[in-house]
């Protein structure tokens, strides 16, 4: 039997498989982006104003960077063994003019990767346990 | 703005390394008494104890002040316990600067140590999806040294800056601290040893990456007046500290954040917050970049060596490297940074680091640095940041 998708956290991103969205935030006065909605600074041009409306962010972007994970990284990362190293991507969102970090899709060779070059927001399982995968975004090449 | 100067008496530190047989108490306590020691202030005398704390070692390393002063012996004077991530030690200077410029007190104590476990830094145990430190690790496991691949990229990418660029800073530093008694590695690397490690997080390899230590380092500060009462005509002065707040948006993804702040309805992309940091420290200290004659800088990888120099204003963006090559960051150069060695000779002792920094500061300006001595040093600074947005940046006169 499939085992049941479930998004790693809540809140951050959409579970739509083909067209998925990270969610983030946008204030309601100073019409500043945010991601996460409700975990990032705030502008502190809205001090007495923080509301955030929650917004769809721009599913595609630029790297602005990239490097590697060889070493196994530090609980609370789950690691199914044996660790296979992976990589990060940074990639800037044009329109929001706001940088976030995730993983890269599987399978891609970081020769391959280039700052500037377009990516877009796709979901993979991060790790799973008998009934469940944990769910989370991550960058993949256009 | 300039700020009233402090005095610096006295500096000690106990060795950075892995001291599995002793405790962060041992560590800081010796630093500590080496440091009155060399100001010639008894115990007793001292008047206020700023702890910088460890958050790896129980309880006793939450209530820093108190746990030193215990070991030290209690003799009822004032404490102050306080943590900011790696601006820890640089914070407890700050907090001991405000008791003795306010009049509180005259001299004090500032003490930082830390043992911690072999590996990679990790974040405190629990389950708190609340916590970007916790959600960095659980979602993409986005550890310390994946920050650094990422900036040392974004360099090769804007400036060109190529992987044996980044193997020199380490070469650099490891030449320095090879003269440093007090450093964790005696060893000169070369740039085939640099090249033969392994990539941790590409383009940086093992040796590229601050380790993390055991160390302890402490001050002994006071008023320019009580200097002078014990006979001390010409201290090291503390004249600038720096412990702000990044100024929203901060356009560079940080630790622990893994997103940036947007800059689409104000600010830039140049908009950083390590710039802003050496900025009120010349600010305080009425001295601009030129006026310096050396600095340390948080070399947490070779790559984010020069970031620093940019960012503190030694050269214009995409320069660093020209410094580098052109031997001006070297002892003997024309502004030598990190003549302790720096991170990449010591490691990392978090809470110990930035008063280190501070120590080997006092060293150069009063012409005790043996071995790696910068020629008529008269003003130096220290910067780093702490994890979540702490500054810590420190500027000292001959």
């Amino acid at each position: 039997m499939a085992k049941i998708r479930v998004p790693a956290v809540d809140g951050m991103f959409t579970m739509d498989f083909d067209h998925p969205r990270l969610i983030g935030g946008r204030g309601v006065s100073s019409q500043s982006y945010y991601f996460p909605k409700s975990l990032s600074g705030a502008d502190p041009r809205c001090v007495n104003d923080g509301e955030r409306e929650e917004v769809y962010l721009s599913s595609v972007g630029k790297i602005w960077s990239y490097t590697s994970a060889d070493y196994p990284p530090a609980l609370p990362y789950q690691i199914t063994e044996p660790f296979e190293p992976f990589l990060i991507c940074a990639a800037q969102l044009q329109e929001e003019e706001l940088v976030i970090c995730g993983q890269m899709m599987p399978g891609i060779d970081i020769n391959d990767l280039d700052v500037g070059m377009d990516v877009k927001i796709a979901l993979d399982v991060l790790y799973e346990d008998d009934e469940h995968e944990y769910i989370v975004w991550k960058w993949d090449l256009v | 703005m300039t700020i009233d100067e402090i005095a610096v008496l006295g500096v000690g530190m106990h060795q950075w390394g892995k001291f599995p047989g002793k405790s962060f108490v041992d560590l800081g306590v010796d630093a500590a008494q080496k440091a009155l020691s060399d100001s010639g202030v008894e115990w007793g005398e001292i008047e206020f104890i700023s702890g910088a704390n460890t958050v790896r070692n129980g309880y006793p390393g939450w209530v820093s002040a108190s746990t030193f002063a215990n070991a030290l012996g209690f003799q009822g004077c004032q404490l102050a316990s306080s943590y900011a991530a790696c601006a820890s030690g640089v914070t407890a200077l700050s907090i001991a600067r405000a008791q003795i410029l306010s009049g509180i007190c005259d001299v004090a104590l500032v003490v930082g140590a830390d043992q911690v476990d072999k590996g990679m830094f990790a974040p405190v145990p629990g389950d708190r999806p609340n916590d970007v430190d916790w959600l960095r690790f659980r979602l993409m496991g986005l550890s310390n040294p994946a920050y650094f691949g990422m900036f040392a990229r974004r360099r090769m990418a804007l400036y060109g800056d190529t992987q044996d660029d980044f193997a020199a800073v380490k070469v650099k530093n490891s030449n320095h601290g090879a003269q440093n008694p007090n450093a964790r590695y005696a060893k000169a690397f070369t740039i085939d040893d640099v090249n033969a490690s392994p990539i941790v997080a590409d383009p940086l390899r093992l040796l590229e990456i601050c380790s993390t230590s055991d160390g302890g380092a402490a001050l002994v500060v006071s008023s320019l007046d009580y200097a002078r009462k014990k006979g001390i005509t010409d201290p090291v002065k503390i004249s600038g500290i720096s412990t702000v707040s990044p100024v929203y948006p901060n356009a560079i993804i940080d630790m622990p954040y893994f997103a940036s702040d947007s800059w689409a309805t104000a600010g830039d992309e140049s908009h950083t917050f390590k710039n802003q940091i050496a900025q009120h420290a010349y600010k305080e200290a009425g001295i601009t970049p030129q006026d310096l004659d050396f600095a340390e800088v948080y070399d947490l990888s070779s790559a984010y060596e020069l970031d620093w120099y940019e960012h503190i204003g030694l050269c214009g963006p995409g320069e660093a490297r020209n410094l580098l090559h052109n031997g001006d960051t070297t002892l003997g150069g024309r502004i030598p940074v990190n003549p302790s060695g720096g991170l990449g000779a010591f490691g990392e002792a978090i809470p110990a680091q930035a008063i280190a920094q501070v120590c080997e500061l006092t060293w150069q300006l009063r012409g005790d640095a043996y071995g790696r001595q910068v020629e008529n040093a008269e003003i130096g600074m220290s910067i780093n940041y702490g994890m979540f947005g702490h500054g810590s940046s420190v500027i000292a006169r001959k």
